[in-house]
């Protein structure tokens, strides 16, 4: 999945997509075909512990209401679970890239490619896996959908957190070395701080995509094994399967309340603390607000616990992790022994690759027909019709709505958090009342359930918009109104540019997004009545609810590779245009 | 004053520095520096922007690693020297207080956390930025931010006090009045350092604070000149004697050229096309020859005269100065600037003239638009990419100077309609579609 930091004023959330070229570098060809025999790897393992599987019995969910705000309680959990994961995965790895250029070499293109291949399809492998690990309990469960959910977090939080480290303002920097921090103190006093900003934006993307993957993740099927975690997610697959609406309606209903708390309670408090790590030398005019954050600091038994609950924190970044006895200072390398190890590295990369390619295929022609894949590459430009014409007809609409709305600061304000809810909310549990109106209208599944792709994908193209028109300086207004620009020529001279960098933005999201939607959104099901649309989304969905891994592996790939493909021949080189071209600041 | 004592604190021996890889381009920013900094001295590393004294400042601070040559620091006591830096931008974290940025340098030592208190709030008092211990630096103006930049230095008890162009960012005013609060107490001694290495390229400022100013040059760095300052403390820079030594500074910094024959073209580092040339916008110069042309100057002014008239750092005024020079359009004599007949004529004109007059001067004097122009006249379809151009000249000097040559160039031609350039096609063309 892309998602991008909006976080304009600091970030340059696609620099990298900037600095490369459209073209596919062997840095990125290298880190794919390390990736899918990686992935084939652990389904192998997969199958090979597949047996215990089949004896797993789990605590059956049921429809009562009394029950829900457990379940509600249990998904927001998982989804804390994993944000952690990601946090810790952020940390190690996207350190780790930025201080040693040779672990860079491998990671950056591997951050770059996971973020943009569609992740749920990856989710019966580690099921699979994860079930094989702590066969016959429900913790393997429970760490599948976990991991699931971090598969779909991590990437881009290693991501920001890597850009951050590599753009820290050389002064700082220096001030640093010149006291002598320790690498521990660095980190506290200079990197973390430093990269907060760009790592809340990115967390909150995160658990936006965290919300659809623990829908999608409590409740599903690999071949013959069905897994239901008590959870919204497996309230809603109930409550499909018996076709019960008002269940479902309820199901919604809980969902968007623990949204809205998790929105209010948790992010919006911790956006605004993370303003005061914005890098910025005079205090900006609109700071984000939050009635929590302010509560806590004005009300003084309120703050005693913040104070309270932040001790360890404190506590960790003021402790002095002992000085090594052992001096670390780096090993003066001459340039040619230098150039030498960097060959190494690069045979050993290049020993993994040759490695790859032979797993992956072994691993392929035993299983599949190149039939297969011309199969799937079919499916693969019909999922890339609907993806290119949904994108296109949200965008016809919700541009002008998002510019309308954005010049209006009276609705900005209030209608900007609702797009963001919106966006937020996973789509798929909203899937029933389309599928419902589709079966009950005979409507073509090819055509009616594509729009279920952008349902949930759709508002990050409006909130970016809104975001756009919000930011079009007061005198370029002005200077439109005096010398009477209007009517398209004001669309096409005005209005369009000024949220063009923004519109860029959101839409990478937004068709990243619907690519992963697809997984889900191309087979639906009520009760007894499959519906399903030609694509590559189905394609995989069918294959994985057999436990065919094989057809799995090839549909995850051809994905992965028409979503980079259309990254790199679409929306880079517009991204790339919007920021030499139309940058207002 | 204090009298300096012959006590060495620190000791540079034949430093060099070359940035770049080895075997690829390189430039040579320092070039055999030598210098020594005694007890109870203020010294000022004085040159152009690109002369290598940061450079200088850094390795010192140990920041950088010098290519060759060596710096030591003799101590006449147990205690090791320490050294600490005061930074232009002020280098604070926006995300402390006041309080913590002051702390965080004793935080790195380890120094336990009452300690540290009390020697912040201590440092915070001496610096005079009692009250504002809660603030984050974005809330404080410049000098405030400068100043608590200061305490941060001092904090750590520091020997030798490092400071790189440290009121370069501030406004006259407030430069000022911190430049007089840090003499006060160097004077009085309270601050406890033994000695303060200061980079700046406001000859007054050197003129004012400097027991010895260094004069660099710039491409290679080199100390060109070492300028004792006798005035006593405090200065005043109405005082004959200080405008005297200005002026001989002045005189100095504007010389470099002649020393070398190349009177003319030799401002600038390079030969040819090669030569780095600053940005300066034609408006710019079109402005000073107005000013210059007009009373009280008529055509002649002494050039710190005309900077302080102008408001402008002797760092911005050289770069134009410099470029009227290379396009004939003045000359730079002993510290002094005169306009030619050209540059008459140029102010005397109207619009079109003036641009045609430019045109030729372009043309003429700046090789690369000579170059540029020719290469246009010469190919039938009267068009060239840029990276025909760019390439040649990253061969000669590096990749952001080649970019802010070129940039330099296009706007200059762009004026004098000399040449049209398609940033979006990266094209240059004879005709402007215009």
């Amino acid at each position: 999945m892309v998602f991008l930091s909006g976080d304009r004023s600091r970030t340059r959330p696609l620099a990298r997509f900037l600095r490369a070229g459209v073209a596919a570098s062997w840095a990125d060809v290298a880190a794919f075909l390390l990736l899918a025999a990686t992935a084939v790897l652990i389904v192998r393992g997969a199958g090979e512990m597949s047996e215990p599987l089949a004896r797993l019995r789990t605590t059956p969910v049921t429809l009562d209401p009394a029950r829900l705000p457990e379940y509600a309680l249990l998904t927001t959990l998982r989804m804390f679970a994993a944000l952690g994961a990601s946090l810790v995965f952020t940390f190690v790895v996207a350190t780790l890239a930025a201080k040693n250029r040779k672990a860079e070499l491998v990671i950056v293109p591997a951050l770059d490619i996971l973020q943009s291949v569609p992740i749920l399809g990856f989710l019966t492998f580690t099921v699979t896996f994860f079930m094989g690990l702590f066969p016959g309990r429900q913790l393997g469960v429970e760490c599948a959908a976990i991991f699931a959910i971090f598969t779909s977090q991590a990437w881009n939080m290693a991501f920001s957190f890597y850009q951050s480290l590599r753009t820290i303002p050389g002064d700082l920097d220096e001030v640093s070395r010149q006291f002598g921090f320790s690498p521990w103190r660095r980190f506290v006093r200079l990197e973390l701080p430093f990269a907060t900003p760009g790592l809340v934006w990115n967390v909150m993307m995160s658990m936006s995509g965290g919300w659809f993957f623990v829908v999608a993740s409590e409740a599903i099927t690999v071949g013959k094994t069905t897994i239901a975690l008590p959870g919204i997610g497996s309230w809603l697959a109930l409550a499909i399967d018996r076709q019960d609406m008002r269940a479902v309606a309820i199901g919604v209903a809980a969902m968007a309340v623990v949204i809205l708390l998790y929105d209010q309670l948790v992010f919006r408090p911790i956006v605004a603390w993370a303003d005061k790590f914005r890098f910025e030398q005079v205090a900006s005019q609109d700071r984000p607000g939050s009635w929590v954050y302010d509560m806590v600091s004005r009300v003084r038994w309120l703050r005693f616990v913040s104070t309270v609950v932040g001790w360890p924190a404190r506590k960790l970044a003021a402790v002095d992790w002992p000085v090594p006895r052992v001096s670390l200072r780096p090993v003066r390398l001459g340039a040619q022994t230098s150039r030498a190890i960097d060959l190494l590295w690069l045979a050993a990369v290049g020993v993994a690759v040759a490695a790859a390619v032979w797993f992956l295929w072994t691993f392929i022609a035993r299983t599949l027909e190149w039939r297969d894949a011309a199969v799937a590459f079919g499916y693969g430009l019909a999922t890339l019709t609907r993806v290119a014409v949904l994108i296109a007809l949200t965008s016809l609409i919700w541009v002008p709505i998002g510019v309308w709305i954005g010049l209006r600061p009276a609705w900005a304000e209030r209608l900007q958090p609702v797009a963001q809810f919106l966006a937020a909310f996973p789509a798929n549990v909203l899937f029933p009342f389309v599928v419902v109106a589709i079966v009950a209208l005979r409507a073509d599944p090819n055509i009616w359930l594509s729009p279920l792709m952008v349902l949930g994908t759709q508002w990050y193209i409006l909130f970016n918009v809104i975001a756009g028109a919000t930011a079009i300086p007061g005198d370029l207004k002005e200077a439109a109104g005096i010398f009477g620009i209007r009517g398209w020529q004001w669309w096409r001279q005005v209005a369009l540019p000024a949220v063009f960098p923004y519109y860029v933005t959101g839409a990478i999201t937004a068709s990243g997004g619907s690519w992963n939607a697809s997984i889900v959104a191309e087979a639906v099901t009520w009760g007894d009545k499959h519906l399903e649309a030609a694509g590559l989304g189905s394609y995989i969905a069918k294959a994985t609810a057999a436990g065919d891994y094989g057809r799995v592996a090839l549909g995850v790939a051809v994905m992965s590779i028409f979503v980079i493909a259309f990254n790199r021949v679409l929306w880079r080189p517009m991204y790339r245009f919007a920021e030499q071209r139309l940058r207002l600041d | 004053m204090s009298v300096i004592d012959d006590h060495r604190l620190l000791d540079v021996r034949n430093v060099r520095h070359l940035y770049g890889k080895p075997g690829g381009t390189t430039q040579l920013v320092l070039d055999d520096v030598d210098l020594a900094l005694f007890n109870n001295e203020i010294v000022g590393l004085l040159g152009r922007s690109g002369s290598g004294k940061s450079t200088l400042l850094r390795s010192i601070a140990g920041l950088i690693e010098p290519t060759s040559g060596e710096i030591s620091f003799p101590a006449e006591t147990a205690s090791p020297t320490r050294v600490s830096m005061v930074f232009q931008s002020f280098a604070l974290f926006p995300w402390l207080t006041v309080l913590e940025n002051v702390e965080v340098g004793l935080e790195a030592k380890r120094v336990a956390p009452e300690v540290r208190r009390r020697r912040a709030l201590a440092a915070i008092d001496l610096i005079g930025l009692d009250g504002f211990e809660n603030a984050y630096p974005k809330e404080l103006s410049g000098g405030m931010r400068q100043r608590v930049g200061l305490a941060r230095a001092l904090v750590v008890d520091p020997t030798i006090l490092l400071m790189d162009e440290p009121f370069s960012a501030l406004d006259v005013l407030t430069a000022e009045t911190l430049r007089t609060d840090l003499l006060d107490l160097w004077c009085e001694g309270r601050m406890g350092i033994r000695s303060i290495l200061m980079v700046t390229h406001n000859i007054e400022e050197a003129v004012l604070m400097c027991d010895r100013i260094l004069v660099f040059s710039s491409n290679p760095g080199r100390i060109v000149a070492e300028i004792k300052v006798d005035l006593p403390q405090p200065r005043n820079r109405q005082n004959p004697a200080f405008r005297r030594l200005v002026d001989d500074i002045y005189a100095r910094m504007t010389q470099r050229g002649a020393k070398d024959g190349r009177k003319d073209d030799g401002v600038f580092p390079g030969v040819g096309i090669g030569m780095v040339l600053p940005r300066v916008s034609t408006n710019t110069m079109a402005g000073l020859m107005e000013t210059l042309a007009a009373k009280p100057f008529d055509g002649r002014a002494d050039l710190p005269d005309l900077a302080e008239d102008l408001h402008y750092e002797a760092d911005e005024l050289f770069p134009i100065a410099e470029t009227l020079q290379l396009l004939r359009f003045a000359e730079l004599e002993g510290g002094d600037i005169r306009l030619t007949a050209d540059a008459r004529r140029y102010v005397d004109a109207d619009v079109d003239a003036r641009k045609q007059l430019f045109a030729q001067h372009l043309i003429t004097y700046v090789p690369l638009a000579g170059h540029i122009r020719r290469v246009l006249d010469e190919r039938p379809s009267h068009q060239a990419p840029g990276h025909r151009f760019r390439d040649e000249l990253e061969d000669l000097m590096t990749e952001e100077e080649a970019d802010q040559t070129l940039k330099a160039v296009i706007n200059w031609a762009r004026y004098a309609e000399a040449f049209a350039y398609d940033e979006t096609a990266d094209r240059f063309t004879l005709d402007d579609p215009g």
